[in-house]
């Protein structure tokens, strides 16, 4: 007996929308978030992260009620991520009933507003999402970088320094997602999140590149993350969430059945 | 009309357990309140609360939620304490350097620890977060129709040890064997968030909304 290792399928949400859409055989619309969080729900998904890539104002706010309507039909912790900048942001989303928060360039713009946020609405509620990049070359000591900007902008940072720095001002849980394995499929990068784990003693989800499920027990096993996360393999039916658990089980993982 | 109140006092989203009450029994008053009098009137009480315990005692002191706990509790009306709302019913907690908490439970509430282990040695993160399993010591009404063993979502750091065994509904392990639940006369108290934890959670919570404050 012990506590499960969590799987957290995450929606891309656009004005209110789930972008790239989700398929799942029996479902008419799944274009609507609640409706794919409903369905992860009743296949036993342990949490749920929606991920805001509204670039607008207006765009926010059906947000804020796509959170509501979420929050009054499914009764597992949802953390939404995307644009939160300010404690108005993280307030606005808590109170629509969102459990946690990611908070990811505005921790690099101003890693105080980590401490603020923590200070304030408690550690348990706020995630910090580091987006990191390898950049040691073959046959140097491993080294990762912080990225923002889609991975595109290098920021200096060092990543494993940078998850110590942000669990020290207040983050109660760390969201790396490997930028080098974003949806290529091959895997999280098992060196980067075993590195951060060990650093750091909050929980650390793993994200980025996963295409099949022993990638999550690799993620677990090899990685020594404590949640996994992944989009496609669950949006498009390769795997439902009943499959990646009953794998997980098999190789010895525990996990909430 | 059966109504519940769930007490306010600013500390942290009250709106995930005021939705699945409403979710578990269509039709049920949930009134997020910090009015001392609607607190008085409601035929059921839930103390919620997240967050540091210095903090939530502090507003607790200065609202007077202290009282209406007190209240609540002497009037035998069913009283539902969840997470922090669950700790700050024991004496003490040592979080925050030490502060002293309602005392309607004998016990202390303790630190998991910076260099938390299993039994194989292997690292516990803290805080702990995620789906455990609860063992329930025994029959009560709040258990019906959840299987034992069923697993619970979980954050804390800082967990609660009973100084009355008898009082213990459930526990759970984490590198520690700890009391998740404690049952006294018409209070019960528990350490994880049944508003999400999924259909035994909300089973929970249907179970106290039929009960009857009764052991």
């Amino acid at each position: 007996m012990a506590l499960a290792k969590r799987i957290i399928p995450c929606l891309d949400v656009e004005n209110g929308r789930v972008v790239k859409g989700v398929q799942f055989l029996d479902i008419r619309d799944a274009g609507d978030p609640v409706e794919v969080a409903k369905r992860y729900d009743e296949q036993g998904a342990d949490e749920i992260t929606f991920l805001d890539i509204t670039a607008t104002h207006e765009g926010r706010e059906t947000m804020v009620h796509t959170v509501e309507r979420m929050a009054s039909q499914v009764f597992i912790p949802l953390t939404v991520g995307g644009g939160i900048r300010t404690c108005d942001d993280i307030r606005a989303m808590l109170n629509a009933g969102a459990d946690k928060v990611s908070i990811n360039s505005a921790a690099v713009t101003n890693p105080d507003f980590v401490r603020q946020a923590a200070e304030r609405f408690g550690s348990q509620c706020i995630v910090v999402a580091i987006d990191a990049k390898k950049v040691s070359a073959e046959g140097e000591p491993d080294k990762w970088e912080i990225f923002t900007h889609g991975g595109r902008k290098p920021t200096g940072l060092d990543a494993v320094e940078w998850a110590k720095k942000m669990v020290d001002l207040g983050a109660g849980e760390i969201l790396l997602t490997s930028m080098d394995q974003d949806g290529v499929k091959n895997g999280y990068d098992l060196g980067v999140t075993r590195a951060i784990s060990d650093a750091v003693n909050v929980p650390i989800i793993a994200s980025g590149g996963v295409g099949n499920l022993e990638h999550l027990v690799d993620g677990v096993i090899q990685g020594k993350a404590d949640a996994v996360l992944a989009a496609s393999i669950f949006h498009f039916n390769e795997y439902s969430i009943p499959e990646a658990k009953a794998y997980m089980r098999e190789r010895g993982i525990e996990v909430r059945l | 009309m059966s109504t519940i109140a769930v007490i306010d006092y600013g500390m942290g989203n009250l709106h995930s357990v005021a939705k699945a009450l409403e979710h578990v029994q269509p039709g049920v008053e949930v009134l997020v309140t910090s009015d001392p009098k609607q607190v008085a009137n409601a035929d059921r009480v839930l103390l919620p609360g997240v967050g540091a315990i210095r903090d939530c005692m502090a507003e607790i002191y200065k609202q007077g939620v202290d009282k209406e706990v007190a209240e609540a509790i002497r009037s035998g009306r069913p009283f539902l304490g969840i997470c922090v709302g669950y700790q700050a019913l024991m004496q003490s907690s040592e979080e925050n350097g030490g502060v002293d908490c309602l005392g309607e439970f004998e016990g202390s509430v303790n630190y998991f620890g910076d260099h938390h282990k299993d039994e194989q040695g292997e690292r516990l993160k803290v805080p702990h977060m995620g789906w455990n399993e609860v063992m329930q010591s025994g029959e009560h009404p709040l258990w019906q129709g959840i299987e034992n063993g069923s697993r619970f979502y979980f954050v804390h750091s800082y967990y609660v040890k009973a100084a009355q065994r008898q009082q213990v509904a459930a526990t759970c392990n984490y590198g520690v064997d700890f009391d998740v639940a404690l049952a006294h006369d018409n209070v019960f108290a528990v350490q994880f968030h049944p508003e999400k934890s999924h259909t035994a959670g909300l089973q929970l919570l249907k179970n106290f909304l039929n009960w009857n404050g009764k052991p």
